[in-house]
């Protein structure tokens, strides 16, 4: 049997997403017998890997690296998630927009940093002036609403494109779930 | 005084059904069990016809129509549920969600919103338009009540219902277009308000996270916006 190559990708969330993933568990044995994950936070490979037949994105775009990140993971993926509403809505990061990024750098390394504050320029990735959903930066296939989507929610929608469906993912879950 | 009150017949989505001649679409439509999705509407309050969610289509007539404020007419036709009606109704909320700031996962009334539920019902799991992130104030002056404008979609339940029920007209709407907003008074704090009684009628008939109690967890800020109904009965038998 063919298995089909799934990927996770974190940008900018929390990573609940992917404990909500993990929150499968025994599910994790049987989704895995028709699939193997090829690339995520939780194994090892450290490239993204080519030819991705399904790919779940958690987070929001909000640095140079997520702009980077994402446009090569759409580039060899097929269908692309938008998992959980950072992805889907910008949800909690997007909440420094109506700021501005120059309030949040300021916020966070000068007036709260007792020792040499400064903004960092270097290793750290710049920050984009606007977070945004996935969709308005690539082509999004499938949206997971939830603030995480459940187990459940997200067992039932992998299992639907598994079987080359498309899940009605508003009956699964919603925003802020 | 005292006509005969004269009975419409007509169909909704193909069924006959009838209603009195001083009622709604959306009056009859519901008497049979028939869905039209709403946001500004509340039973015991006048319709306005304001955040098009409602919106139905009439054989005969070019354009759509708002089931809340159309009274029904003899022999017409309507369709509640086509395609475009769907399509539109969700990009309505598409656009009320890119307006202002929605973010349910934080948002205290997260699990009991309408808007939040109406999403799930109309199956719109995405916003397609850019969002705005406009930057809103919140005002917490009040002893009991908070108004957070990055919540509100203007549809005027709290000026009604202040108005209309209450009796104090503490509420309206400032500015135009993208501008508006709710006001207390003339624009001033809510906590320095001289014509709130603090009857919180506002806060349980707010569809979203807008205008809250404070003090109280998430999970018992469940509104009570089926009080209403009867407040606005008990009123009209007393007349």
């Amino acid at each position: 049997m063919n298995k089909k190559r799934i990927a996770t990708v974190w940008l900018d969330g929390c990573s609940g997403c992917h404990m909500s993933f993990l929150d499968m568990d025994e599910r994790l044995i049987e989704l895995f017998q028709q699939a193997d994950l090829v690339y995520s936070p939780l194994v090892d490979p450290k490239e993204f890997p080519e030819n991705v037949d399904i790919t779940l994105v958690e987070g929001a775009v909000s640095s140079e690296e997520d702009l980077h990140k994402i446009q090569m993971v759409r580039a060899n993926t097929k269908i692309l998630v938008a998992f959980g509403d950072c992805a889907v809505t910008g949800n909690v990061p997007s909440m420094r927009n109506p700021f501005g990024v120059n309030a949040v750098l300021q916020r966070a390394y000068l007036e709260n940093v007792t020792l040499y504050p400064q903004v960092p320029r270097e290793v750290i990735p710049a920050l984009c002036e606007r977070v945004r959903p996935v969709h308005e930066v690539v082509k999004v296939d499938v949206f997971i609403p939830g603030c995480p989507p459940s187990a459940e929610a997200i067992y039932l929608a992998l299992t639907d494109l598994l079987a080359g469906r498309i899940p009605d993912t508003a009956k699964l879950t919603r925003f802020g779930a | 005084m005292n006509q005969p009150v004269r009975v419409k017949t007509l169909k909704i989505d193909d069924r006959d059904v009838s209603g009195r001649e001083d009622e709604t679409i959306l009056e009859v439509a519901r008497q049979n069990g028939i869905f039209i999705p709403t946001l500004c509407h509340l039973e015991g309050l006048t319709s306005i016809g304001a955040c098009r969610l409602c919106l139905v289509e009439v054989k005969g007539v070019s354009r759509l129509l708002p089931a809340c404020v159309t009274r029904v007419e003899e022999g017409m036709e309507v369709y509640t549920q086509s395609e475009r009606l769907q399509k539109y109704r969700r990009m309505v909320l598409e656009l009320i969600f890119s307006e202002r700031n929605h973010i349910c996962s934080v948002c205290v009334v997260n699990g009991n919103c309408e808007l939040q539920s109406m999403a799930q019902t109309l199956g719109m799991t995405h916003v397609s338009v850019p969002y705005r992130f406009p930057r809103l104030p919140v005002d917490a002056s009040h002893e009991r009540f908070v108004v957070d404008h990055n919540r509100c979609i203007l549809c005027t339940r709290c000026v009604r219902v202040c108005d209309e029920i209450e009796g104090a007209h503490t509420w309206d709407v400032m500015g135009r277009g993208i501008d508006s907003r709710v006001i207390t008074d003339l624009n001033q704090p809510w906590g320095e308000s001289e014509t709130c009684t603090s009857c919180g009628k506002c806060v349980s008939v707010c569809p979203t996270g807008a205008l809250f109690e404070k003090g109280k967890p998430v999970t018992e800020r469940l509104k009570r916006r089926q009080s209403l109904s009867y407040l606005a009965m008990m009123r009209e038998g007393r007349r």
